[in-house]
């Protein structure tokens, strides 16, 4: 029997405004806990919300790019419930009448687009951080007392939740990065999973091939990397065809994903499922983005990474061309002359190992580089890449400067190393002309990998007919 | 010596503009009438010895729903014993900002939920006309404290008729402004969409200017908007050329009493004498469907609003042994009177899955209809005018046992409340010896209007607001 996977996602994504999403406080990572806060982010009594404009403009901005329409009426929903990162006793969020709504995202895969459905992108505020003291992990489970940081309270959430129309981990993870590209490259996020700028929730079911309808999905929670949820949804997407095959069926709960173990434990099931009361934020008037703004933003919409990946796939192929786009290589990559595989293959390979930010390389220069890849040592080639991002970098000079093509430098070593080989230039002159590698071996050591290659070999050859 | 049971703020601003007396003599006259009556009365939570440093102006008071920074701002809770917030709500802002020393802080019913003052934690306020009676509520405090000269004139908060109810039973006058003028920032909330902080005077002119203190938007409140039109100090002694409509379902409301229906006739009467044309209307709908519908959206959000006080960041917090949960559940047993919880087990109710569309969404949708009625009202009269209670003040513990007969006080004030519109309480004569109230409607913004009516009136109607046992 056949199966087919079908996978959803929900996406948070932090905004990098200055200031949180109701109130004035900054937004701030990694500051001593509490001291980023006021009276309305602690939910002091009669404190009252204020949207921050920036954030309704960038969630615009936002579904724009994911080909949404934009509410012209968009409200505010209290969505309730207790816990102690959750101040008000609710969080402000939107519930039927989301700003965003109906996108269409077409990832790019080798055997054509893959259509995703966005549901809907809307605004809310992120919950404060709770830390579990004195139990195992820092779960809550056996903690002795539980603290709360109240400094990521209000922070604008972007929720972005996508229509099941994903088929495999792969796609799922291909969706994620571009995603993450898209937010990235609007400036409206720096979505970094380690900080928890960007975190998400997958949705997984599976069906028989054929099948039209959905089954009972299961949602894996605390994604911490793509790789980590490609593995997880692998291992649910198992989980559930051995239950199916074993007469069995699927249990909609919620699964906590543990990337230490990779193994999924159930948080809640559906007999827990909470009622949230969602009604209209009465602090909170409707929002209504004017029309002039939602035009002039689509009009700034830069071109979307998954063109991007088309348009360059007939230079590089496939891979080569999601790689950089996925990687945000591939505007250093058009700013490179050079043969278009080369220069590729040297911004996702090399560069990328030397960490090089590709956002400060010149690009005429680093083409330089990479034009002299052949002639160059391996080692100066990747010491020129590891420098090409450094200020008034310039190719010709740094290759000057680190490869040792000067003879009268490169006279000297030579010279005592044939001195100090007798036998093996006795052995080379008799005919054994396979050793020469081994000179240039030789040279290439005792430079520390320094030496022209070309102008060792050409110096080798003349000296050894001697 | 000042006589604080009639001084009003005018002739007191005239003491101080001649200097015949300074911003501390006066505050100290309100706080020595204080130490005398409060006792009894029960208005004053906490009283401010050194509220008149710095300042310029006539002292006020502030229900204690109002955040104000440094002292204990309760809202009548045990649930808040002992806090103190670390900011001036906006209306406590410009008061201060204006001169006004605060006396302190008056008792309500615990969150602003009641109609008689007895919901408090921390004991009820009796009526300056008559201890034995209510002061109605929830801004009972306040208006008691301006009635048995406690403080000139103070803030209170109305959500169904809080200021209102109680202006017309402690026989002061109280304006509830429409929705949206005056900030909500750093008022304890009880339903976010009625609440309107309001001035409380003993005169329409006294309240006009208090009124002129705290309205206009406010950046930290969105839903405030700037006013149409400045305040406007009434002068005008006749009522020429003004429609007055009066509702029939909130003149003839069962359980009016006789005294109350009469004391209106006779204002009524009176405003045709000063040249008003007086006519009758009908807003059927909104009386018979306002409490319910009020019973309705007001727990609702008072249920979500009031999840905040769980422990965790301040006030009560009760430790049992346990999770957090059973913090939670101990912490809200512990500090909450039986009204809110009763309060907020009807809107936690309504607001649930698969009832929300019966209950709160229709209520959202009778609101509808009822903004709508009262509209076209008001495309036939420029003001609408009723009792503002159906009863003058019930005794102590008449009504505690019975929250529907409680809620049943607020049958007349709720309908505008609902539709946003702004009312004024205006004393209009006695009934048994307690002072009634009339209640006069306006357009949304047309608080300008309600003053010119209330003043006209209030001149012809000569009452004597100090209470005949203090006299």
């Amino acid at each position: 029997m056949s199966w087919e996977p079908v996978i959803g996602l929900e996406i948070h994504v932090h905004l990098k405004t200055r200031t949180k999403m109701f109130c004035r406080c900054p937004v701030a990572y990694f500051e001593p806990p509490n001291t980023q806060t006021c009276p309305v982010c602690l939910a002091l009594p009669g404190s009252l919300p204020v949207p921050n404009r920036k954030a309704v403009e960038w969630t615009v901005l936002l579904g724009l790019a994911l080909g949404c329409e934009i509410a012209e009426h968009a409200v505010f929903h209290r969505k309730n419930y207790f816990y102690p990162d959750n101040p008000k006793g609710y969080q402000i969020s939107q519930y039927d009448e989301p700003l965003c709504v109906n996108g269409r995202v077409p990832v790019p895969a080798l055997d054509g687009d893959i259509e995703v459905g966005i549901v809907r992108a809307h605004l809310e505020e992120d919950a404060a951080k709770t830390v579990h003291v004195g139990g195992a992990e820092g779960r809550i489970h056996g903690s002795e007392s539980s603290l709360v940081d109240f400094n990521r309270a209000g922070t604008p959430l972007v929720e972005i939740v996508t229509a099941p129309d994903l088929r495999s981990s792969e796609d799922a993870k291909r969706f994620l990065q571009l995603l993450r590209q898209t937010v990235v490259e609007l400036g409206i996020s720096d979505a970094e999973m380690e900080k928890g700028s960007l975190r998400f929730d997958v949705n997984v079911s599976v069906r028989e091939a054929g099948e039209t309808g959905f089954r009972t999905r299961t949602e894996l929670k605390n994604m911490n990397s793509f790789n980590f949820a490609a593995k997880g949804i692998e291992r649910e997407i198992r989980r559930q065809i051995e239950i199916y095959e074993g007469g069995g069926e699927v249990e909609q709960e919620t699964l906590h994903f543990d990337p230490g173990n990779e193994s999924a434990a159930p948080l809640r099931s559906k007999e827990e499922a909470q009622d949230y009361r969602y009604f209209p934020e009465p602090d909170l008037v409707p929002l209504v983005p004017e029309r002039e703004l939602v035009e002039r933003l689509r009009g700034e919409l830069p071109e979307p990474p998954w063109a991007r990946i088309r348009r360059l796939e007939t230079e590089v192929g496939f891979s080569l061309a999601e790689g950089l786009v996925t990687a945000g290589r591939d505007e250093l990559y058009s700013r490179t002359p050079g043969e278009r595989e080369a220069v590729a293959n040297v911004l996702m390979n090399e560069l990328a190992a030397a960490g090089v930010d590709p956002a400060t390389v010149n690009g005429e220069e680093l083409g330089k580089v990479i034009a002299q890849r052949a002639e160059i040592p391996r080692a100066a080639f990747g010491e020129a890449l590891a420098a090409s991002g450094s200020d008034g970098f310039s190719a010709e000079a740094y290759l000057a400067e680190t490869a040792i093509a000067d003879v009268g430098e490169l006279d000297p070593v030579i010279d005592r190393i044939l001195s100090e080989n007798e036998q093996q230039v006795e052995a080379y002159r008799g005919g054994k002309e396979g050793l020469l590698g081994f000179f240039v071996g030789q040279v290439m050591k005792e430079t520390g990998g320094k030496a022209n290659p070309q102008v060792v070999n050409e110096r080798l050859r003349e000296k050894l007919k001697a | 010596m000042i006589d604080t049971l009639r001084l009003t703020v005018e002739e007191a601003t005239d003491l101080l503009e001649r200097g015949e007396v300074s911003p501390a003599e006066l505050h100290r006259a309100y706080l020595d009438a204080a130490a005398e009556r409060n006792e009894e009365l029960n208005v004053y939570l906490c009283t401010i010895d050194e509220g008149a440093d710095g300042a310029s102006g006539v002292p006020v008071a502030f229900k204690d729903v109002i955040s104000t920074k440094g002292i204990e701002t309760t809202a009548g809770s045990k649930i808040l014993a002992g806090y103190r917030p670390v900011f001036d709500a906006t209306v406590a802002f410009r008061c201060k900002d204006a001169g006004l020393s605060l006396l302190g802080k008056t008792n309500m019913d615990e969150f602003a939920m009641g109609s008689s003052t007895e919901n408090s934690a921390y004991g009820p306020t009796r009526n300056p006309w008559d201890p034995t009676r209510v002061p109605g509520g929830s801004s009972g405090g306040s208006t008691a404290a301006v009635a048995a000269g406690l403080a000139p004139w103070a803030l209170g908060s109305d959500t169904g008729g809080s200021i209102k109810q109680p202006a017309a039973l402690c026989g002061v006058v109280g304006l509830r402004p429409t929705y949206g003028t005056v900030s909500r920032y750093g008022i304890v909330a009880f339903a976010s969409s009625l609440d309107q902080v309001g001035p409380i005077a003993k005169t329409v002119r006294d309240c006009a200017r208090l009124y002129q203190i705290i309205a206009g938007r406010d950046p930290s409140d969105s839903t405030t908007v700037e006013l149409p039109a400045p305040v406007e100090l009434p002068e005008a002694e006749d009522l020429k050329g003004l429609r007055i409509g009066v509702p029939k379902e909130l003149n003839e409301a069962e359980g009016i009493e006789p005294g109350v229906a009469e004391q209106v006739a006779r204002s009524l009467d009176l405003a045709r004498e000063l040249g008003a044309e007086v006519g009758e209307c009908s807003l059927p709908r909104s009386v018979e469907f306002g409490l319910p519908c009020y019973y309705l959206i007001a727990p609702s959000e008072a249920s979500s609003n009031l999840a905040r006080y769980d422990g965790v960041r301040y006030g009560l917090r009760s430790t049992p042994n346990g999770d957090v949960r059973a913090m939670y559940d101990r912490t809200r047993h512990d500090g909450f009177g039986d009204e809110p919880k009763r309060r907020i087990m009807l809107g936690t109710y309504a607001l649930s899955a698969g009832y929300y569309e019966a209950f709160y969404g229709q209520a959202q949708k009778v609101r509808t209809v009822i903004r709508d009625e009262h509209a076209a009202a008001f495309e036939q009269f420029d003001v609408l005018a009723s009792p503002t209670s159906p009863t003058v003040a019930f005794e102590l513990g008449a009504r505690t046992a019975n929250p529907l007969a409680m809620y049943a006080a607020d049958l007349l004030t709720i309908p505008s409340n609902l539709a946003g519109l702004p009312g004024l309480s205006i004393p209009c004569g006695l009934s048994e010896g307690l002072p009634v109230g009339l209640q006069l409607i306006g357009r949304q913004f047309a608080e300008n209007l309600l003053f010119r009516v209330g003043h006209a009136l209030e001149r012809a109607l000569a009452f004597d607001f100090a209470p005949e046992r203090l006299r």
